[in-house]
């Protein structure tokens, strides 16, 4: 997979993006683990690098940009349910129902949008990826974090909309999903540490102050619990900068 | 002990009225000191007043009417009846009485820990209080002088020593904090408000799965069918009034909200 290429694909349609995904380059994709590398994979997501994702916040780029992830975790976790020997008996009613909720986000979604709801794009897994379920579980987690905070990112773009509610009452259940994910993993519900793999999809969740508040120095509180009360969240650029190496 | 005061050489910021008792809470150094993990139940006064001597040095000396109070222009009168506001603060004031509710939750279950809590479960749950307390003292720091006063909780519906009870109840706060700042987003204003509530909601719903699968591990009960739509797969979104009328209950202090947005 050539990240170099898509990084130049991503900056022929918005020329400032060579910050941003410098950044991620450098401090998040290159910094990689092996073991996160090697679960990424060369999937198809150059449906996502058009011009409409990368520059118009519009509430239907917004809609199709939220169902084009919903689609690829409805994928994920259909494909995931369906694989032998994947799942273990005792963790399979928790996939089935994360599972059941991203198939009725992609149909209320697609629903909201009508003729104009981007097509499903063909995804591609790494081979192991529905063999192994401690790579499936990483990725579910990788998943399910970068959605929410891919529609935080969102939020301001529906300001005071109705469609707003329904992208929040989305993002809250993918939280839920999230932090079932990272229990069954062993992790905490909250993104805690400031060293989480995979890095890009923890990239900038670091922050200790909120809103010129030094949230430490104000509570007492450690700078982990600080860090876990808030969710960060990544614009569309930054979502696409970490999705596309690990779809 | 009507009258009696926590005193320490701060100013005085705030008074809380517990039946005829009242107690106070003081700055230090001309900040508010009121962050630390204090139980404000009634009920659990006497550890209230240790927990208040930890933390700010107090001791305690008679009547409120001293030269400190007189040449200070607080104390913020206790309040048996709180206006959550107008505007974008009126939001930010009902984020905060549901921290309040939630962070006086979770002290008390900490302070007092059920039957049977595990080492596991005392450390989720101690996060949790700490998460609370945070989105507590972010609330009251960024209102400023806008923000409502404390609230006076009731939790005499809570087995504090019984498991489910607690777990029931931290269930029941957590989804209502969910289905809160869900409603609550569009009636905001000011996108950098939208933006902080926004990281805060999922931090709750993080809290609600957890807390339900500690209830029913390994099931769908994270996101269950009884709290998120099977058809839309929605988490619910519910208006301050339903919000407030659920969380009444647990609160002394009557809260209105009659002058948010809608």
């Amino acid at each position: 997979m050539n990240l170099f290429k898509i990084f130049q694909d991503i900056e022929a349609i918005d020329g400032d993006a060579t910050e941003r995904l410098a950044y991620y380059s450098r401090r998040s994709l290159l910094g990689l683990g092996k073991k996160a590398l090697t679960v990424s994979a060369p999937v198809v997501m150059a449906s996502v690098l058009n011009e409409a994702y990368a520059q118009s916040t519009s509430v239907q780029d917004v809609l199709n940009f939220a169902l084009t992830l919903e689609y690829l975790e409805d994928d994920y976790y259909q494909k995931g349910n369906a694989a032998a020997n994947l799942i273990p008996a005792a963790d399979k009613a928790i996939f089935t129902q994360i599972g059941k909720h991203e198939t009725a986000h992609v149909a209320l979604l697609r629903g909201a949008l009508g003729a104009a709801a981007v097509a499903k794009p063909t995804f591609k897994y790494a081979a192991t990826t529905f063999t192994d379920y401690p790579t499936f579980l990483l990725l579910a987690q990788a998943f399910e974090d970068t959605g929410v905070r891919a529609y935080k990112g969102q939020a301001g773009n529906l300001l005071g909309m109705d469609v707003l509610t329904t992208a929040l009452q989305i993002h809250s259940v993918e939280a839920r999903h999230a932090s079932e994910v990272r229990r069954l993993r062993g992790l905490r519900g909250w993104v805690s540490a400031t060293d989480e793999m995979p890095a890009a999809v923890y990239a900038g969740e670091g922050l200790t102050t909120q809103a010129t508040v030094d949230l430490v120095a104000l509570t007492g509180k450690s700078a982990d619990r600080v860090r876990e009360a808030f969710d960060e969240p990544l614009t569309r650029e930054a979502v696409l900068a970490i999705a596309t190496p690990y779809l | 002990m009507s009258g009696m005061r926590i005193y320490n050489s701060g100013r005085c910021l705030r008074q809380k009225r517990t039946g005829s008792f009242t107690t106070i809470m003081f700055s230090k150094n001309g900040m508010e000191n009121t962050t630390k993990d204090r139980p404000v139940q009634s009920a659990d006064r006497r550890l209230f007043l240790r927990y208040a001597g930890i933390a700010t040095g107090a001791i305690l000396i008679q009547s409120c009417v001293d030269k400190d109070s007189m040449t200070t222009p607080l104390p913020i009168p206790g309040a048996t009846t709180v206006d959550l506001g107008t505007g974008d603060p009126g939001i930010l004031n009902y984020a905060y009485a549901l921290e309040q509710l939630e962070a006086a939750f979770y002290t008390q279950v900490i302070a007092t820990p059920y039957t049977g809590m595990t080492d596991a479960e005392k450390t989720l749950l101690t996060e949790i209080r700490d998460h609370e307390i945070i989105h507590r003292d972010f609330f009251k720091a960024a209102l400023g002088t806008a923000a409502i006063a404390g609230l006076e909780v009731n939790f005499s519906a809570i087995n504090f020593s019984d498991r489910a009870s607690v777990l029931g109840a931290a269930k029941t706060f957590e989804d209502l904090g969910v289905a809160a700042y869900n409603g609550a987003g569009k009636l905001i204003k000011d996108v950098n408000y939208l933006a902080l509530a926004g990281k805060i909601v999922s931090v709750e719903a993080r809290h609600a799965a957890a807390i339900r699968s500690l209830l029913s591990p390994k099931t769908a009960s994270f996101a269950g069918d009884d709290v998120v739509a099977v058809a839309t797969g929605l988490d619910p979104a519910m208006t301050p009034l339903s919000v407030l009328t659920a969380a009444q209950p647990f609160v002394k202090t009557t809260i209105t909200a009659a002058n948010l947005p809608k």
